[in-house]
């Protein structure tokens, strides 16, 4: 007759030593966050030391690595919204239309073709869009083809392109938002004599909401966020003008544009690098997490 | 009225269900020329990103191209061999830490943590967001910990290794959980009822059931690491050197970094030779794009 | 690992008791599982109450009684599958072989390897067949060839002429009826002395079903099995032994309980039950 007791055996020692390594590994993703708050938190904290909190937030002229120097962030700031609002003045209407195309329109056949080359648009690396944006966009759409008297370096064409970069982002989760829309309430819609048209804006873009603003803000993310599009196309000057054609940079650009090897621990300049990478993480990470709650939500409602 | 007028006027009459309003056939052609349009854009668009790549760049590609050195100076005698060599390295280090640091999060997320407590919740609500900072970020945690800070180990391939793996991480963590959450729970049970342990259970039925979902995801993430910019820019990958890395203590230079900087160059000539390194780029990425689906198609477990 | 295979191979010694068996010559057989007074707990929702009854060696018991009377959650209970879920409780004893499978000291997966289990739809593994029944006495470390055990056990399970010669394909690839027959065949090789088998034709069609039917005869045999089924006429046609469930709202209306009415030999609870709710649902008064 077997024992059915347990014994300490080998076995059972090693089933808890491998409980703990599984549960030391998920603990690594609190370490990166918990690392990623306190070296952007610890150094900006440092900044304050050195420059006013007023002077960082309310001026508007940035130029840290002047002689005399101007630590105002609202230039970079402005240039951080004004590209991506360009970007998202594109790739909101376009990724929608997309999504609804998708959801409710698209034949079989098409969409076999369709969701690949948007899915290809996604995987292409950002460098690729800031060499279109600087090398193609400029020089043959917007001077040539458009005529527009734009700078070599403008926000322009770093923003359309963005939208370009972003348009796949915000297709594909709105497109999964109302295809998650059940299609009972399509039926009884059609059962009442609406057309497709109807059906689509007035039943499942409303049941969809909360999934296609999800979208729209996580769209919205990941053009704050871009680096090298806007630091190849957009150029290395920060500006507080509503001038589209000239050359503006966003947090993330300055952040490039500056680091790279050479730059003193606890000089000023890598304080700077710390201080603009907090605002970022701090306007994105506000944007994710509004976003989270939001696809969260639509995805209980139907499952 | 007499019946024959009666009748008369019944035939005058056209049809009994009405035709469809002018208005909502009209609306309805709009709306779709809209939608064709916007998915047209996004067409061209990839096709003007790949022309402008490939126009410019192919011509450039030769094995003289993909063998020699980046010069700094002379265009003619500039190659990306250490680009190339330097991104292979660093995808290997990625997977070679992404891999088990990923499956094994999984592994405990989804088999040994208790779903109903808030620590488990809060480790899912962080993966989420870590998936979503912007990659710029993982630069400056990588600066602030890996290449200076307490491990300090200075602008090395390893430092840019580890930087792109904790990018990617949050990636492959949530690939790797919805592929073993497709493994269903009734081999679960069929495997515990028949004595196995949990971790007997996990060895050898869901991670063998699941592992052709973490491949596929696991290169899908690789693909995107190797096309990252930012990240290496803030760690300090080299400017145009004239080698190969020789050590994980080496410095390096990546795929990307390479088209960022001589995107950035003045001279004309080498603006070009940075759309050669993109072609190459490119390639790199559509075989492991390839071979990721290769994996989905010939060995996708269906349940 | 090997000290348990060894004792395996020995003859069946007295294990120690704990708790006296009242009388045991005077039963006709040898009660392999002795449940008193088991309850099981879902949170705070009391799923199945008060069971009490002995299920005897080389018989077959059927748990009858109509959807959500908690006989599924009992026979998990024999083999500790309910302490897969988080917020499930047992309180009573289990007896098997003279230990309470609920004492603080005894190891769930020790008692899964004696007490085999089958369920409702088949769940064969993604592997090849030779693999599925291996699967069992591979993690138990048991030694003596493979082969020959998977042999035996799916001539046991009367499988083997079927599938002899393709071992190594899918088994996937098997009808809904091959497959079920495969489970059986794999919980066989694990060599338990009790097989538990939670509804396990409902799945299937007709024909496979007799042909499950006959090989729980068969297995009669050598082992004691008990099976949870919806099927009445299935109950009176296999088994030796049958246990009426039924479920009891609570005073407020808002819980359900199930507990056993009536446990008696098959052809009683058939023809002469003694319980009036046995009598409704077996001539099918009630559903």
């Amino acid at each position: 007759m077997i024992s059915l007791t347990r014994t300490p055996s080998l076995r059972s020692r090693c089933e808890g030593a491998i409980k703990m390594a599984l549960f030391a590994a998920a603990a690594l993703s609190i370490v990166t966050t918990l690392a990623i708050i306190g070296s952007l938190t610890f150094e900006t904290i440092d900044f304050f030391g050195d420059v006013g909190v007023g002077e960082y937030l309310f001026g508007t002229k940035w130029a840290p690595t002047f002689a005399d120097a101007s630590f105002g962030v609202l230039p970079l700031i402005w240039g951080t919204l004004y590209v991506s609002l360009i970007a998202l003045a594109v790739a909101v209407p376009l990724g929608l239309l997309c999504a609804i195309y998708l959801a409710e329109y698209a034949p079989n056949r098409v969409r076999k073709v369709v969701k690949p080359v948007l899915e290809l648009l996604a995987g292409v690396p950002t460098i690729v869009f800031g060499y279109f944006a600087l090398t193609f966009f400029t020089p043959e759409v917007l001077q040539g083809l458009f005529g527009l008297h734009v700078d070599v370096y403008n926000a322009l064409a770093a923003g359309i392109v963005m939208g370009l970069l972003v348009l796949p982002t915000i297709a594909s989760v709105a497109e999964d938002a109302m295809s998650a829309v059940p299609a009972s309430l399509r039926e009884g819609a059609f059962g009442l004599g609406a057309s497709k048209l109807q059906v689509a804006i007035r039943i499942v873009f409303p049941a969809a909401l909360s999934g296609i603003v999800a979208a729209l803000i996580l769209g919205a993310s990941r053009a704050v966020g871009e680096t090298v599009l806007v630091l190849v196309a957009g150029g290395q000057g920060p500006s507080m003008s509503v001038d589209p054609g000239g050359s503006h940079q966003t947090m993330a650009a300055f952040i490039a544009s500056i680091a790279g090897g050479d730059l003193p621990t606890g000089s000023i300049e890598y304080k700077t690098l710390f201080t603009v990478g907090f605002t970022l993480f701090a306007m994105t990470l506000l944007l994710n997490v509004v976003s989270i709650r939001l696809v969260r939500k639509y995805r209980q409602v139907y499952e | 009225m007499t019946g024959a007028q009666m009748a008369a006027a019944a035939r005058r009459q056209t049809t009994v269900i009405p035709r469809r309003s002018a208005g909502a056939a009209i609306s309805d052609i709009v709306f779709r020329l809209m939608m064709y349009g916007a998915v047209g854009l996004a067409f061209v668009g990839l096709g003007a990103i790949i022309y402008d790549f490939a126009g410019d760049g192919l011509p450039f590609v030769d094995s003289s191209f993909l063998t020699r050195f980046p010069s700094r100076v002379i265009p003619e005698r500039s190659g990306i061999q250490s680009a190339i060599v330097g991104t292979i390295y660093l995808m290997f280090i990625c997977a070679v830490l992404v891999v088990p640091l990923g499956i094994m999060t999984a592994v405990y997320l989804e088999e040994y943590a208790d779903r109903d407590r808030w620590q488990h919740r809060l480790v899912e609500v962080n993966i989420q967001n870590l998936a979503a900072v912007p990659s710029i970020v993982y630069g400056i945690l990588g600066l602030a910990f890996i290449v200076r800070g307490p491990i300090g180990m200075g602008p090395v391939l390893l430092a840019g290794g580890i930087t792109l793996s904790l990018l990617v991480l949050p990636v492959v963590i949530i690939v790797a959980r919805e592929a073993i959450r497709a493994v269903p729970p009734s081999i679960r049970e069929g495997s515990l009822a028949l004595g196995a342990t949990q971790w007997q259970t996990i060895w050898r039925q869901v991670l063998p059931g699941s592992i052709a979902g973490i491949a596929t995801g696991v290169i899908l993430a690789l693909s995107r690491a190797i096309g990252e910019t930012a990240p290496l820019l803030v760690v300090g990958a080299a400017v145009s050197p004239r080698f190969n890395p020789n050590g994980l203590d080496s410095a390096f230079t990546a795929l990307p970094v390479q088209i960022v900087k001589w995107t950035q160059d003045s001279e004309q000539a080498f603006v070009q030779r940075a759309a050669g390194a993109i072609v190459v780029l490119m390639a790199l990425l559509l075989i492991m794009n390839s071979i990721a689906i290769w994996l989905r198609n010939r060995y996708e477990q269906k349940w | 690992m090997s000290e348990h295979v060894s004792e395996r191979l020995e003859p069946a010694v007295e294990p120690p008791r704990l708790i006296p068996e009242p009388a045991a010559e005077a039963q006709p057989t040898e009660s392999i599982f002795d449940v008193n007074g088991v309850a099981v707990f879902y949170g705070d929702h009391r799923a199945v109450t008060d069971i009490t009854l002995k299920l005897r060696r080389n018989q077959i018991t059927a748990l009858i009684g109509p959807s959500g009377c908690g006989k599924s959650t009992f026979i998990r209970c024999l083999n500790r599958m309910n302490d897969l879920i988080p917020s499930a409780r047992v309180e009573g004893q289990v007896i098997y072989h003279g230990q309470d499978l609920y004492a603080d000291d005894i190891d769930p997966v020790q008692v899964r390897k004696r007490i085999g289990m089958v369920f409702q739809k088949p769940n064969p593994f993604p592997k090849s067949i030779y693999d599925n029944i291996a699967f069992g006495p591979r993690v138990m470390g048991m030694k003596g060839d493979m082969d020959e055990i998977v042999e035996g056990a799916l001539k046991r399970a009367a499988l083997w002429d079927d599938v002899k010669d393709r071992l190594k394909t899918n088994a996937f690839g098997m009808s809904g009826g091959q497959q079920q027959r495969l489970c059986i065949a794999r919980a066989l090789a694990t060599e338990p002395d009790v097989l538990l088998m939670d509804e396990p034709c409902s799945a299937l069609d007709p024909i496979s079903t007799g042909r499950i039917e006959d090989l729980m005869l068969e297995l009669k045999a050598d082992y004691s099995i008990v099976i949870v089924t919806h099927n009445m006429q299935q109950a009176a046609r296999v088994s030796d032994m049958t246990a009426f469930f039924t479920v009891e709202l609570d005073a407020g209306e808002k819980h359900r309980t199930g507990r056993v009415v009536e446990y008696a030999a098959t052809d009683k609870i058939f023809t002469r039950p003694d319980d009036k709710r046995t009598e409704d649902y077996v001539t099918g008064k009630v559903g």
